[in-house]
């Protein structure tokens, strides 16, 4: 296959197949660091912390959060939101970049869509613990019953209830099926013989026979298929709990398109979180080059302007509208009490991923993961905007009210941030963190080796 | 034929058929009576009796039952009771009387227990008005803080032992020729009067005096001074086409708030035709309920208003050729008011809520040139309820510090919280030999009492009342005594020595006094007839005498007039919600918003914008006043500079739990001049004295941000155009359309209407839908989070500048939406609209997404934030801070409305339980559902009448009319949620205003 002698190489080291598995399982094969039980301890005790704070919440009752009688969602489905948004980055790498054959995805898409299975079960939590009666939770699907009861179809909670369960059961399949020959791999170098057998059920019987090769691709392409128009409609439909609504600063048709580029946007700023402390931390630079934060830095561009248009753009049409509520809604976050929030997302989404146009700072791994960490503070604060702002002053000025998350609230959210790097720090240590057959698939074509 | 099976020969034999003394083969009534008869209990128990006790076990049972409580077994009936069938609602004609409020009521029984207090249409005074506390007085009933039992010296004892030792000490006064006092607040019952009267005389050696804890001496010395008598006058506050107001709080708690809100209102409706409104003018420091209604208001200082009244006698008297005086006129100028008054010459009505005998007779006087007695003012028919002259309790305060007093009975007062001198008085009880106190509720006198003879509350007693001269209304009770206690005019009738029941007293004395009066055929009809409609008033006619009032002594009075610096004066004065404090202990009144500031569970020092701004003090801020009293500030919109307004009836210190350390007790601010308790202070020092208080506030934003949510007209353009300031309801009309297809009503389509006219805010219909609906209680904390219940609430706006602004409400509940908001977008469908035009909640069906919640623009829903009631089933997460979820106190639960659950939403129904009842009621009857037959507790409770409910699908019903007025407009119609909730727009009397 031609390749332009002008693009950088994918993968560094002058690698081959075996250095590839010997590089990539390594952290699986060896026992782990300090820094990984310093990791993992922190996070499962804010896990810990979380869980706590999540029963007090289900015994107590709502009233243990800091929403009121104006506010009816604060934290809560902040997170919701927010954690959802991440959660597209690794379906985006995936299912969008592969049906665009695009190379550099294979040193990524493992970690960012096993980012993507978290990042959603960390957001379930949050539409379960925020129903006041959380046992009834099943009462939101639609199935049979002597009581003559049916859901609301009419309701953006239930279409969230659907797009949500498909986008996690999608994004596993998809997960797991990229995992199969990696984990056949692990089953095959793996020496302990209580481990081994769990490798080897998991790899479903892998040979990698040319058939299997064949039906591997085949179903991986009809997974991308199916996941592709999910990255648009899990966060589209997400934001019509918002849309469909008649509260000013929720009712805009822009929220769609809006929402689902600012879920990109986090998303791949998370990945990038990540990504530029695990390739340090175990040692895949190589994998994970200067070139792939690039690539990912460009996306966060173009999804930041979307983002920035976004923004203006509702605020131009709350003027335009010449609807009083509408735009005091959007004077009042400029202006209003929670200013501060509106002016950090301003801030956090709209100016500092501008400066990724320069290729100096767009290449520099500490400057991007400074300002991977701006978005991902903007884009949760662009939720706290939304939902908070919005609902504090709406039409009638007799029920403004404040709200001010309480330490329970706070808890759950850390310990949602526990429960997501425990489980990725146990993803680290067993499956490989880089998909190895799909890098050694490219590595012919886009290894330092094959180029030079 | 039916074949016979039998299981044995004896079966057989046993003739199954009725038999003549079939009498005999039931059981015996007392002896099942006695089995739920504990000692406590001693009198005879009837059948009655018994059934009162059965509704009580069936429904304790009942609620304990629920959910997954073990179920305690309950009896089922052995004798099918007469008239009473359970599940069905009995209301018995009552009268609801405290010392300070009257209303003649009815009271809902269900299954044997008091749930529900309703107006009695009957009266011709309260013409089924309420207002909150009558409201909530039910709740009363069942407070756990009530005295349980007789008690001497603190210990329980028995009834016998208790008369005898009172009686022992009367009768050992009696023989030494001491002094004894018995100390009641205004009498208003005639038999208790004359049960009293036998007392008295029985003991010659004791003195009755009167004390009320809101004093209207002034208004009685001057009256005296005017007519000879010391008399209260009553007002025809509808016939007034311009009432001017000094501080008078007459819709809110001055002398008879419920009658004059519905006088007041009578003349301000402009329906039916009707095109005049009166005009109101208030004169006052502290924005009062009254003072945020006026067409006018002015803001004085409460020592200002002897100047302006003399002021204002003199211009008066200038132009209608009376003698005028000389004195120094006030900064107001008074001249237009002055013709404007002159122009509604006996068609205008001067009102002073003041305690000083010369306002008071310059209010008279003012009155009598303007010829307003026996138009609006009438002395043939006066009140009866003030009787107390300060001057007496003064003296008596000095004589039992003396030790002139040998013993105290006391009746109805609290003096120990709400005495001004309260120590001089605690001091003086202790020198007194013996005190007897019969209270109702735990009280910080009784505990200082050595005898201490719980009364009956209202509710389990029979009285009767003459509120004004001539207007009888009874009190029956409507459940069994709860605790051991006694009706105190049986204890006064024990003391005299006589055995008699008080029900029998009071049919004696109605047989001789009332009965002759009535025309009717025989006693028993009378009384039954009396008994059921709760009132009496045999002579209703109004025209009465005009009389002349000598203008003596106001040339004394007009030489003490001066215009001085007072500095920062404090006014204190009773608020709507727990008045004097006498029902502090009420969880529902301390979490009713105050109609003006709406806070709830706090009295505070209201200053005005400008003090605070000069004093750099914000609101909860911590103000000292006379280095003694530590409160926090209030900025309040409309106080009068250099004045502080605070609430008196807070700051308990011995009650139950909800009023405990609940404010601050500022009584002893009162302070005595003139003869008269004086409820303000001169030269007052304010110092800052910290900051960080937290107010547990409704409403925290009070601008309406110029968005169209009340609209308003003045009458000028009101009777120019009919639309004036409502232009925008038919644009929004004429857009009217959709897409989707229209909502079909085909039986009926219930809508309510609100006159933002008639509306003044009194916070009734508050306490009435709490009662109703068993709207939980949440206590400050909750109230402070925004945490608050209540299904309806009143908005309160102020526009205009803020040191003088002009105040606006609006009741807002649920508004029944026809497209909802908050109906699309629940996932399980728990709320949903009824083909009636409900909007309906399945509380079983909600899971507490509170998506509906957010989405509803009038913010109407109310989510369960904690456990409030006790009604989930997780153990030990209840939030009660209140106490209402104790057993006793569940008891005033209504049966027919779902106690919801932590974790669900709810909100106004339009009470639809008694939409349904009401449907059932005609069904039965086969007939069509009246106009007006249907009434939410809101509407129901409402002295203004205010709210209408009604079906809009019958061209002919009141609330189709109030629809189709000019007037009428939708809260937030342009959002096209087509609320099946109007409002009337409000119109201002601003017209002759130059």
């Amino acid at each position: 296959m031609y390749v332009s002698p002008v693009r950088e190489p994918l993968i560094k080291g002058g690698k081959n197949y075996s250095k590839v598995t010997e590089d990539i399982t390594r952290p699986i094969l060896t026992k782990p660091g300090k820094l990984w039980f310093f990791g993992i301890t922190i996070s499962s005790i804010a896990a810990v912390i979380g869980l706590i704070a999540m029963f007090i919440t289900v015994r107590d009752g709502i009233g243990r959060w800091g929403v009121n009688r104006t506010i009816g969602w604060g934290w809560g489905i902040t997170n919701l939101v927010w954690w959802i948004g991440i959660g597209h980055a690794g379906t985006f790498i995936s299912a969008i970049l592969l049906l665009f054959r695009q190379k550099w995805r294979t040193s990524i898409n493992r970690s960012a869509e096993a980012m993507t299975i978290f990042a959603v079960m960390c957001a379930g939590v949050f539409p379960l613990l925020h129903m006041g009666r959380l046992p009834l939770a099943y009462f939101i699907f639609p199935y049979p019953n002597t009581r003559g009861l049916w859901v609301n179809f009419n309701s953006p909670l239930l279409w969230d209830v659907f797009a949500i369960s498909t986008y996690f059961l999608v994004s596993l399949l998809f997960w797991y099926t990229g995992l199969i020959p990696d984990i056949a791999t692990m089953r095959d170098k793996i020496k302990n013989k209580f481990i081994k057998p769990i490798y080897s059920f998991l790899s479903f019987g892998w040979k990698g026979s040319a058939r299997h090769w064949s039906r591997h691709e085949s179903m991986s392409l009809i997974l991308a298929g199916l996941a592709a128009p999910l990255v648009l409609s899990v966060h589209s439909i997400v934001s019509m709990d918002f849309a469909t609504s008649v509260i000013p600063g929720w009712h805009t048709t822009i929220f769609p398109p809006y929402f689902v580029s600012g879920a990109i946007f986090s998303g791949f700023a998370m990945v990038l979180t990540l990504m530029i402390v695990a390739r340090k931390a175990m040692n895949i630079e190589q994998y994970i080059t200067v070139g792939h934060i690039e690539s990912m830095n460009k996306i966060i561009i173009a999804t930041g302007s979307i983002v920035g248009i976004a923004y203006i753009t509702e605020l131009f049409m709350a003027w335009y509208s010449g609807n009083i509520y509408e735009r005091f809604a959007f004077y009042n976050r400029a202006f209003g009490p929670y200013w501060w929030a509106y002016w950090i997302m301003m801030t956090c989404n709209v100016i500092t991923p501008q400066l990724f146009w320069f290729r100096k700072l767009r290449r520099n791994v500490v400057f991007t993961f400074v300002v991977s960490i701006f978005i991902n503070i903007g884009m949760w604060f662009e939720r706290f905007v939304i939902i908070v702002t919005s609902l504090h002053r709406d039409f009638l000025p007799s029920s403004w009210s404040m709200y001010k998350p309480t330490l329970i609230e706070v808890a759950i959210f850390t310990g949602t941030l526990g429960i997501f790097f425990t489980l990725f720090f146990l993803f680290i240590r067993i499956f490989p963190v880089v998909a190895m057959a799909e890098v050694k698939g490219i590595l012919k074509t886009s290894g330092e080796k094959t180029k030079h | 034929m039916e074949k016979k099976y039998w299981k044995s020969l004896e079966e057989l034999k046993i003739d199954y058929r009725p038999q003549e003394n079939q009498g005999e083969n039931l059981p015996d009534k007392n002896a099942l009576a006695e089995l739920f008869d504990d000692k406590t209990i001693s009198s005879n128990s009837s059948r009655r009796d018994f059934l009162k006790l059965f509704g009580f076990t069936v429904t304790s049972a009942a609620l304990a039952a629920s959910c997954e409580m073990p179920v305690r077994k309950a009896i089922p009936y052995v004798i099918q009771p007469e008239q009473i069938t359970p599940g069905k609602a009995q209301y018995y004609a009552s009268t609801f009387f405290d010392g300070h409020d009257y209303s003649s009521i009815l009271v809902k029984v269900r299954d044997g227990r008091p749930i529900k207090i309703e107006g009695n249409t009957l009266s011709s005074i309260t013409h089924g008005g309420t207002n909150a506390r009558t409201q909530a007085s039910i709740l009363n009933l069942y407070d756990d803080a009530r005295y349980k039992h007789p008690a001497i010296d603190g210990k329980e004892t028995s009834w016998e032992e208790i008369n005898g030792k009172i009686i022992n000490n009367l009768n050992s006064a009696k023989g030494k020729g001491e002094k004894v006092v018995l100390l009641t607040s205004g009498i208003i019952s005639p038999s208790t009067r004359w049960v009293i009267n036998d007392f008295l005389q029985a003991y010659p050696n004791i003195r009755h005096v009167v004390y009320d804890t809101i004093s209207a001496s002034g208004m009685l010395l001057a009256n005296e001074k005017s007519f000879g008598e010391k008399i209260i006058p009553s007002y025809s506050i509808d016939k007034a086409e311009l009432i001017v107001s000094f501080a008078a709080d007459f819709l809110g708690t001055w002398l008879s708030p419920v009658e004059f809100t519905k006088q007041y209102v009578k003349n301000r409706k402009l329906e039916n035709g009707q095109k005049k409104m009166s005009r109101h003018i208030q004169f006052e420091a502290g924005m009062s309920l009254t003072g945020s209604n006026a067409d006018k208001r002015i803001q004085i200082k409460p020592s200002e208003e002897k100047i302006i009244l003399g002021t204002l006698y003199n211009l008066i008297a200038a132009q209608t050729g009376n003698t005028t005086f000389n004195s120094e006129p006030c900064k107001i100028n008074l001249t237009s008011l002055a013709k404007e008054l002159i122009l509604h010459k006996g068609k205008s009505l001067v009102v002073s809520g003041s305690n000083d005998t010369e306002n008071q007779y310059l209010v008279n006087t003012i009155n009598s040139m303007l010829g307003n007695y026996g138009n609006t003012i009438h002395i043939d028919q006066p009140f009866n309820h003030k009787q107390g002259i300060d001057k007496d309790m003064e003296i008596l305060v000095k004589e039992m510090h003396e030790g002139k007093i040998s013993g105290m009975i006391m009746y109805n007062v609290n003096p120990v919280y709400d005495y001004p001198q309260s120590e001089l008085f605690i001091q003086g009880i202790k020198k007194v030999g013996f005190s007897v106190s019969m209270p109702v509720f735990t009280e910080e006198t009784a505990e200082l009492c050595n005898y201490i003879c719980p009364d009956h509350y209202f509710l389990e007693a029979w009285n009767d009342a003459e509120f004004k001269k001539g207007q009888f209304s009874l009190c029956q009770p409507a459940i069994r005594p709860i605790y051991n206690t006694r009706a105190a005019q049986e204890s006064f009738l024990r003391w005299t020595g006589k055995p008699d029941a008080y029900d029998e007293v009071i049919k004696t004395y109605w047989e001789k006094n009332m009965y002759p009066k009535s025309g009717a055929t025989g006693f028993y009809d009378f009384w039954v007839q009396s008994l059921h409609d709760g009132i009496f008033e045999p002579d209703r006619s109004s025209a009465s005498p005009q009389p002349k009032i000598e203008l003596t002594g106001l040339s004394g009075i007009f030489s003490n007039i001066q215009s001085i610096d007072t500095g920062i004066e404090i006014q204190l004065y009773e608020n709507v919600s727990v008045g004097n404090g006498k029902y502090a202990n009420n969880p529902w009144l301390q979490e009713l918003p105050d109609p003006v500031s709406k806070i709830t569970w706090d009295n505070y020092a209201a200053v005005s914008p400008k003090f605070a701004e000069e004093r750099s003090l914000e609101t909860g801020d911590l103000i000292s006043i006379n280095k003694e009293f530590k409160l926090p500030v209030l900025i309040q919109p409309g106080q009068a500079y250099n004045t502080i307004s605070i609430a008196l009836g807070y700051g308990r210190t011995t009650s139950g739990i909800v009023a405990k350390d609940v404010g601050i007790n500022v009584y002893p601010l009162v302070r005595t001049d003139n003869k008269n308790r004086q409820y303000y202070l001169t030269h007052s020092e304010v110092k800052k004295a910290g900051s960080g208080h937290q107010f547990a506030q409704t409403q925290s934003h009070f601008s309406m941000e110029g968005r169209p949510i009340i609209r308003e007209a003045s009458l000028e353009e009101y009777l120019n155009n009919p639309v004036s300031g409502n232009e925008m309801h038919e644009e929004v009309d004429k857009h009217n359309q959709t897409l989707y297809k229209e909502h079909q009503f085909p039986g009926h389509h219930w809508g309510m209407s609100v006159d933002l006219n008639s509306c003044v805010g009194c916070s009734a219909c508050l306490i009435a839908c709490s009662a109703e609906n068993n709207v939980p209680v949440v206590g400050k904390k909750e109230v402070a989070r925004n945490h608050e219940m209540h299904w309806i609430r009143i908005d309160r706006y102020y526009n205009g500048d803020v040191e003088d602004p002009a105040v606006v409400r609006q009741p807002v509940m649920c508004q029944h939406c026809d497209n909802a908001p908050c109906e699309n977008v629940c996932p399980v469908a728990a709320t949903n609209h009824s083909d009636e035009g409900i909007n309906q909640m399945a509380y079983n069906r909600c899971i507490g997404t509170r998506y509906c919640n957010n989405n509803c623009p009038y913010k109407v829903r109310r989510f369960n934030w904690f456990d409030y009631t006790m009604a989930d089933s997780i153990k030990n997460n209840t939030r009660d801070p209140e106490g209402m979820t104790l057993d006793l106190k569940r008891l005033v639960l209504n049966p027919d409305v779902t106690v919801r659950a932590k974790g669900v939403i709810e909100k106004c129904s339009f009470c639809i339980q008694r939409i349904q009842d009401k449907k059932l009621t005609a069904k039965l009857e086969n007939r069509k559902l009246q106009d007006g037959e249907i009434i939410p507790a809101c509407a129901q409770a409402c002295p203004a009448d205010a709210i209408v409910f009604g079906d809009l699908n019958d061209p002919e019903s009141k609330i189709s009319k109030h629809f189709s007025d000019s007037r009428n407009y939708h809260l937030l119609e342009e959002l096209h949620t087509l609320p099946s909730v109007g409002y009337l727009t409000k119109i201002r009397n601003t017209s002759s205003e130059s």
